[in-house]
């Protein structure tokens, strides 16, 4: 595949008339919108990379008269910062994207779930909002958003234990099926989408679909907004196309001395140094909700997986039991290998239990923890064991 | 209808199925931990992970519903070595002092390990760095941290049978938990020691608490005489401990085993179920007399029972203002406990405090009854110990008795005769019926108008049941009930308990006399009883009931010969003054949190 190179975009942070793409938007039909959305190959921004078209699609064919249309804002991933300036900068396309998502599928109600530790940012977001819904108003649409304050717990991130969270309940993942868009929030028809990829959507609009997919690469298209930090002389939020390698991005961004770039926070993979050329940041390589941290050579990988672990061991739910304890044995089970307390090759075990912890959890945060630990463990060996 | 294939083997199963429940039907066996048949499904534990065709990962058997064309795997490579992982985890969470523990041999995680792990653990133990709660405080059970799975099915059951929620999960992570209100011992929170939690526990995490030790002690302690009264249910349960399917009747078995293990009298709860009959039967029409015919502003209507010792705990916490309407009958346990050292001892020229009163029941919530302070009208701890129909089982394998050899006996008399309505007060809507039995003939001076005395529309395991019986052709003294419509309701496992004194407590339902058991199924499904428990389980109790009901020569209370002669030489009159002193009882507001 040819590489695309590393290219800055300027889209999510656009200054737009809200109102003209609102008013486009409201002048097509449902399946209209949601067409352009397919056609422009809009993938979940959140992390997950679920089609973002489909998702509208599934939850306007419910019959339910009633159907929510719910932003995810807990943004938890460690090392993510990008929906905060996001909604610091231009929460009215937030909120023109979540009009038009509620347009696209018939919900008439949106939530937006925003993680406790943003409670700073709520003044000056109720006022966008207020200005937002005189806007609604006035152009005679029907939909109205409320807010919905997280308490810290990354688990609240995760689509199901969301709705719970906002239900009153405490946040826990459900089963699936069935999906959020056949019995979501409140059991009603529920679309979810994060921050970034609601802002996204009305850039689709206001652009046009051909001339979105004319950035990125087949299975990634478009733009996305990264979180850079770690060892890099220009850490913060930089909006890049999508299909440049690690190499490229390592070029920019890293300090000289880059041995690996965890693609993804604490969930996502970790690359090391020789695999920079070969790996691609999207869904053909490694794909990112958007956090990118650099490590130096001063940094101890056993250091990085040990805080991940740690992370994890603290933030699962603790209600399936490959996730509550497959978390704290991969956490004690590394000490023990580096104290010396456990054989080396006890570290075979715990990657096949990241493997088991990876198929058999119920939800996204246990399935995803063996990203992580196999690439760093696989890639670092020698710096876990001594 | 779905066609799915499970191992290859194609079945053809409704939509909505469950893959576990379609596996179950091609008799193919998946494992499971936190599922349970009368809760909600849960998907937590994961054991139940099986690999469905095309799928990115496994996927849980019982949380997953059937699709068509899906093709199953339960025995996949990938499946076993998950499975094996997950319970080689749980077993790193939990302290498994096996040997020592009461669940030794009927642990569902036992089981499993059984199965899929030996030899050396894969795992680090995690219990050594922990700090666990064991939780004491209780007279009637034990919660035991370390040694719980976090299925969450004792909260399931206190949250969807009960409406109690006394246990949540708290805490994330590493240190999730199954924890009361704000880490308050169980003993001071709302919890109704129904023990219903404890029948559904897969391990040694929640137990009740045993008198086993005290029971043998005082049995032989020469100087004492240790009387034992055992509870309807107990006789229809007990087996299924000993090796006998449910819904066998062991009476006369059970009577013989307890006179081998030592007992000096065994007696019989049914004696003062029927008892409580005369008692509670004329305290309704009493009170039906006083608020309908004199307009008496003091009594309380609808009347509920007050035989089952978690509902009244439940009503103390969740209804206090409705305490004026339970019936002041104490539960025939309590009843029992009080003659067994006045009457009883007096009768058998005993010194009242040589007897220990022992009861066997089906029933984790009496060991709460007989430790409440008001139970000492005797003037001594009016039962001294109470165990389960489990404890008993233990008992009987402890004094290598052979139970299935065992003939069969009566039990003893004084205090042991009783009636097919004492016996069927172990069955939901059982008090009720016994009620109306001697009700309607006290009214009327006529049996009930049912076929064999059975009165059908009270009976069954609906969760809310109603009735309306007619009065018709009174006697003088009852003649203001000429032709009135007695409205009656029944109503089991406390989630609908909650329905029924919510309804009553609104104004929006206008009953007459209400019959409450805590326990799903009435006292035959008391968390006392053999675990396991489900509906087809407790069915089969329940038929059982019933048949020893048809079985008994006299089936009316106030027809047992006992009742009537503790009346002429003791009580004198029903709800006289010494049926006040020693049969009835007050209640206690309790806080709401």
């Amino acid at each position: 595949m040819k590489n695309k190179g590393l290219t800055k975009v300027d889209l999510i942070f656009e200054s737009i008339d809200v109102r003209k793409v609102m008013n486009k938007a409201f002048e097509m039909t449902s399946d209209e919108i949601i067409e352009q959305i397919l056609e422009s190959g809009l993938k979940g921004r959140g992390g997950a990379g679920f089609p973002t078209g489909l998702k509208w699609k599934y939850t306007a064919a419910e019959k339910d008269p009633d159907k929510f249309i719910v932003c995810n804002a807990d943004e938890g991933e460690p090392g993510t910062f990008k929906d905060r300036e996001i909604l610091d900068k231009v929460s009215s396309k937030v909120y023109a994207g979540m009009a038009i998502a509620g347009k696209a599928m018939g919900a008439t109600k949106g939530f937006i779930y925003l993680r406790g530790e943003y409670r700073f940012l709520l003044p000056q977001l109720y006022v966008e909002l207020h200005k937002f819904h005189k806007l609604i108003n006035e152009i005679g649409y029907d939909f109205s958003i409320e807010y919905r304050m997280g308490s810290g717990a990354y688990i609240c991130g995760e689509e199901s234990a969301l709705f719970e969270s906002i239900e009153g309940f405490r946040g826990e993942p459900r089963n699936k099926p069935p999906y959020p868009t056949v019995s979501g929030l409140f059991a009603k028809p529920t679309s979810i989408n994060n921050v970034e990829t609601l802002v996204t959507a009305v850039m689709i609009i206001e652009k046009g679909p051909q001339e979105y997919v004319k950035l990125g690469t087949k299975d990634s298209r478009g733009s996305k907004v990264f979180s850079i930090s770690g060892d890099t002389p220009i850490p913060g939020i930089f909006e890049l196309e999508l299909g440049m390698t690690v190499q490229e991005f390592v070029n920019e961004f890293g300090d000289g001395d880059t041995k690996a770039v965890q693609v993804g926070g604490a969930s996502g993979f970790c690359v090391p140094r020789k695999k920079f050329g070969e790996t691609i940041i999207g869904f053909e390589g490694v794909p990112t909700g958007g956090s990118m941290k650099l490590f130096n050579s001063s940094r101890s990988m056993y250091n990085v997986l040990h805080n991940y672990l740690e992370f994890f061991t603290e933030e699962s739910c603790g209600q399936c039991t490959p996730c509550r304890v497959g978390c704290q044995q991969l956490l004690l089970g590394i000490e023990k290998v580096k104290k010396g307390d456990s054989k080396s090759t006890y570290l075979n075990e715990l990657v096949k239990l990241a493997d088991t912890m990876k198929v058999a959890s119920k939800c996204g945060l246990g399935q995803s923890v063996g990203n992580a630990f196999k690439s760093i463990v696989e890639n670092f060996r020698e710096e876990i064991i001594y | 209808m779905v066609t799915l294939k499970i191992n290859e083997h194609e079945i053809k199963v409704a939509e909505g199925t469950t893959v576990l429940e379609a596996a179950k039907k091609l008799s193919i066996n998946i494992p499971t931990l936190c599922n349970h048949q009368d809760l909600c499904v849960a998907g937590n534990c994961r054991v139940c992970v099986v690999e469905q065709k095309g799928a990115r990962t496994l996927i849980a058997a019982c949380a997953m519903p059937v699709s068509q064309g899906m093709e199953i795997q339960t025995n996949s490579l990938k499946v076993r070595n998950a499975r094996k992982h997950i319970v080689e985890l749980l077993l790193s969470e939990h302290r498994a002092d096996c040997t020592k523990c009461y669940k030794n041999q009927k642990c569902e995680l036992q089981t499993l390990a059984n199965e899929y792990s030996f030899g050396e653990h894969i795992f680090l133990d995690l219990v050594e760095g922990h700090a666990y709660t064991i939780d004491r405080s209780s007279p009637a059970f034990l919660k035991d941290d370390s040694k719980c799975i976090r299925c969450q099915r004792c909260v399931r059951t206190c949250a969807q049978l009960q409406h109690v929620s006394a246990i949540a999960v708290a805490n994330k992570g590493s240190h999730m938990k199954i924890s009361s209100f704000h880490d308050r011992p169980m003993s001071h929170v709302v919890c109704t020691n129904c023990g219903q939690c404890v029948n559904r526990c897969p391990t040694g995490a929640l137990t009740e608490k045993t008198y086993i030790d005290q029971v043998w002690d005082a049995i032989y302690d020469t100087d004492k005489h240790v009387v034992v009264q055992t509870a309807p249910a107990v006789r229809v349960a007990l087996g299924e401990d000993l090796g006998y399917d449910p819904g066998e009747r062991v009476t006369g078995k059970l009577v013989t085993a307890l006179r081998q293990l030592g007992f000096d009298s065994v007696l019989d709860t049914d004696f003062t179920a029927d008892l409580t009959i005369i008692e509670e039967g004329t305290e309704l029409l009493t009170r039906l007399k006083k608020v309908l015919v004199e307009g008496d502003k003091t009594l309380a209507l609808p009347m509920f029972t007050s035989c089952s010792p978690g509902w009244i705990k439940f009503i103390e916490h969740k209804y206090p203002q409705m305490l004026p309407n339970l019936s002041t009958c104490k539960s025939p346990q309590q009843m029992f406990g009080a003659l067994a050292k006045t009457f009883y001892a007096q009768k058998r020229g005993i010194d009242p405090s040589k007897i220990v009163s022992v009861s066997i029941m089906p029933c984790t919530a009496k060991k709460y009854e007989a430790d409440r302070p008001e139970m000492r009208s005797s003037g001594y701890k009016d039962i001294d110990y109470v165990l389960t129909t489990r404890e008993l089982a233990v008992m009987i394998k402890q004094a290598g008795i052979d139970f299935r050899a065992l003939e069969e006996s009566h039990y003893d008399s004084f205090m042991g005769s009783s009636t097919g309505a004492g016996v069927i007060f172990g069955a939901t809507g059982g008090v009720m019926e016994a009620a109306l039995r001697t009700a309607y003939e006290i009214v009327t001076g006529r049996s009930v108008p049912f076929k064999n005395l059975n009165i059908l529309p009270v009976r069954g395991m609906e969760g809310v049941k109603e009735a309306t019986i007619k009065i018709e052709g009174t006697v003088e003294e009852w003649r203001f009930l000429e032709g009135a419509e007695l409205k009656v309701a029944i109503a089991h496992g406390l989630v609908n308990a909650n329905k029924i004194a919510k309804a009553v407590s609104t104004g929006k339902a206008s009953y007459h006399f209400i019959e409450i058991m805590a326990c799903p199924g009435g006292c035959l499904g008391g968390g006392g009883q053999p675990i396991p428990t489900n509906a087809e389980i407790r069915q089969k109790r329940m038929e059982a009931i019933y048949s020893e009901d048809m079985h008994m020569d006299i089936r009316k209370s106030h027809e047992n010969p006992e009742i009537i002669a503790i009346y002429e030489e003791f009580l004198e009159k029903p709800n006289g003054h010494k049926s006040h002193e020693l049969l009835h009882t007050h209640y206690t507001k309790r806080e709401s949190y």
